[in-house]
């Protein structure tokens, strides 16, 4: 099983439709036409010092994707507002993980847009 | 010079509370030690061969008298009293307790310092020319843009995990002081007609596989700047190798891909993020250059300066060899060795810091810059106070005069504190120091540039030294290798290595025998070591360094 993680805590699985999956070796150009009417695109981190999903989140939204964003995998707490700040809605995470890092360290970086250098010179 | 907003403020304290929690998570077991392990080095904490190191960036080298004194405070109270700046505008401490940590991060916050991204694979601390604001021969003041960086860079939730470390280098001159062709990336301000750009520099680097940056943009307009950065390390980001650390940095990116290839994906996602960027981080910039400033010069006579020249010669010896050309006639920049022959390059006391801090407050105008090659430099000095400054330096047995010369060896740390050494290099460097200022023959030699690798990682700069020397581990036995003609200017080019390698207590002869053989070939006094090399080649020090035994064999 797994945990659903989004700036109010935790929560169990709420997403019943179709999902596209993003390995992180996706070919960037081929982004638009793998997501192309998709309701909900999983990014998955293998590891969590693997940081192409967050090249791969902002280059979605980039591209113009709205839909439901996931980052999917070995995604630290510490790493939530990297997540968000690259255009993902949300994390999904093990319970072995969930049960180490429990929900208090997930929200304490739930004020992922606050002192973040690039938003503030991008405008 | 720059003054933290409160944005940068309540950045700083908030990451130093986090990184407090880290600790504290790590020990209570929340996260484990391959978790932490990054998150530690984001925030500039190594383990290194003893203990705990912390690598604190002093961005773009520059430093204010407050923010020098606290880094004495910091080696008194939390270290052996003393720290080592190194070759990247750093300053690390060797034996901090990793429970003290917090403490300094809070402490170093407390003068607008921090230890951000001085490690770990994202982009590092951003590097200049530690003359920058101040030599006679620049375009521009490069700082304002590494600070921008420094702010684009910071926490960039794209960018913290790349494939491996990202390192930038800027100069506002041609000279090139701040080795723009062995980084990463490598900027250049240039002027187009009366427009500022930048040359863009991409996949230059040292360590084992060296390379020379070539040229991805021969002019880009200087609002462009942070989305071609973007560009290229999202590129990199993706297209990079994870499958081997020693093939993950981003020169083996651009080589194998090609650079045309590269290119294009760059100028691709470029043109897409461009528009993103709404021109607000110019008015940021233009904020920033107004706190970089010039000071108001003073307008002192210089008859008193050129009297002492004349009637001193220690005086003339140091003038002559440590003051660089100040873009107002009557200063000077004044570069403090902290290499007195036998000394530890890049090693400097409380003691000498605080000493630093207080002439720097008396003669400098309140600034001080650390440069790459391991001194500490005052860049506005009036030439009025220059005896003044000598003498004090002359009672705190700093006044050695030989910037530039064969003692002046950038060194890294090697076996003595440096978990992935092979090989010591203080050691190598203190003994070339000593030995030629024995046999007096430093000033004969003249100009030349030794730099000393402990491995082959290079942190020593080893292939564009002059003459460098890489220290590697053959069955458990110290070997040195010894490259010639490398060089980090202009003219930057890797050196090529001489032949076999040295044992431990042979480098010193060998590099005699290299210096006699240059004394002996030389055009003239005023052909420096490295002219040589280009005008005859390697072969007359081959022969000087293998002779006859090669012949036989």
């Amino acid at each position: 099983m797994s945990v659903i993680v989004r700036d109010d805590g935790f929560h169990a699985e709420d997403w019943a439709g179709a999902v596209v999956e993003l390995a992180p070796d996706t070919d960037a150009g081929q982004l638009a036409a793998l997501t192309a009417g998709a309701e909900m695109v999983r990014v998955a981190f293998p590891a969590f010092s693997d940081g192409r999903g967050f090249t791969l989140g902002r280059r979605l939204r980039a591209l113009g994707f709205t839909g439901r964003l996931r980052a999917a995998g070995h995604v630290i707490a510490d790493q939530y507002a990297m997540a968000r700040r690259s255009g993902f809605d949300e994390v999904e995470i093990s319970d072995e993980l969930a049960a180490r890092q429990p929900e208090a360290q997930w929200k304490a970086r739930a004020d992922w847009q606050a002192h973040e250098y690039r938003a503030r010179l991008r405008g | 010079m720059y003054n933290y907003s409160d944005f940068d403020e309540a950045f700083v304290r908030t990451r130093a509370a986090q990184f407090r929690a880290q600790v504290e998570r790590r020990l209570d077991g929340s996260l484990t030690e391959d978790e932490f392990r990054p998150l530690r080095l984001m925030n500039g904490v190594y383990l290194q061969l003893h203990a705990y190191m912390l690598r604190v960036a002093i961005p773009y080298g520059t430093l204010r008298a407050d923010q020098m004194r606290q880094l004495a405070h910091i080696a008194e109270t939390y270290d052996k009293g003393y720290g080592h700046f190194t070759t990247r505008q750093n300053i690390q401490f060797n034996w901090p307790k990793l429970t003290d940590l917090p403490d300094i991060i809070d402490a170093l916050a407390d003068v607008q310092m921090h230890a951000i991204q001085t490690s770990g694979n994202t982009i590092r601390n951003v590097t200049t020319d530690a003359f920058a604001g101040a030599a006679a021969d620049e375009v521009a003041d490069p700082r304002p843009v590494a600070e921008l960086i420094r702010q684009w860079s910071t926490d960039h939730a794209e960018f913290q995990f790349l494939p491996r470390k990202f390192k930038i280098a800027i100069t506002g001159s041609a000279e090139d002081r701040a080795v723009i062709r062995a980084h990463d990336v490598g900027l250049e301000l240039v002027k187009r007609g009366d427009e500022i750009g930048f040359k863009v520099l991409v996949g230059g680097g040292l360590g084992r596989t060296p390379m020379l940056a070539p040229v991805i943009r021969e002019f880009l307009p200087k609002a462009d700047l942070l989305p071609y950065l973007e560009a290229i390390v999202s590129t990199y980001n993706l297209m990079g190798r994870r499958d081997n650390k020693y093939k993950a940095r981003i020169k083996i990116t651009v080589f194998e891909n090609g650079l045309d290839t590269f290119r294009a994906a760059v100028e691709e996602e470029f043109a897409r993020i461009r528009p993103e960027f709404s021109g607000v981080d110019q008015e940021v910039l233009a904020g920033i250059e107004a706190q970089f400033a010039p000071p108001a010069f003073k307008n002192t006579p210089v008859e008193f300066y050129e009297k002492s020249l004349a009637v001193d010669p220690l005086f003339k010896a140091w003038a002559t060899q440590n003051l660089a050309a100040h873009k107002v006639e009557n200063h000077a920049i004044v570069t403090v060795s902290i290499k007195e022959h036998g000394a530890t390059p890049g090693d400097a006391s409380a003691d000498q810091m605080r000493l630093l801090a207080d002439l720097a407050d008396r003669y400098g105008y309140g600034e001080l810059r650390i440069s790459h090659e391991q001194n500490v430099v005052l860049p506005h000095v009036a030439k009025a106070d220059l005896p003044a400054i000598h003498a004090e330096l002359l009672r705190a047995g700093l006044a050695t005069a030989n910037v530039g010369l064969l003692s002046d060896i950038i060194a890294c740390p090697g076996m003595d504190y440096c978990a992935l050494a092979t090989a010591r290099s203080i050691p190598v460097a203190q003994e070339i120091a000593t030995h030629f200022k024995a046999l007096g023959l430093e000033e004969e030699i003249g100009g030349i540039k030794i730099k000393i690798s402990g491995c082959i990682n290079a942190c020593g700069h080893h292939h564009v030294g002059h003459i460098g020397i890489l220290g590697l581990d053959r069955a458990g036995v110290e070997n040195y290798q010894i490259t010639l003609g490398g060089d980090a200017g202009p003219l930057a080019a890797i050196g090529e290595r001489a032949g076999p390698g040295f044992a431990y207590d042979e480098v010193v002869p060998a590099i005699e025998r290299i210096l006699r053989a240059y004394l002996a070939i030389r055009a003239g006094r005023e052909e420096t070591f490295i002219e040589t090399f280009r005008r005859l080649g390697p072969a007359p020090f081959k022969e000087a360094l293998y002779g006859e035994a090669r012949d036989a064999a």
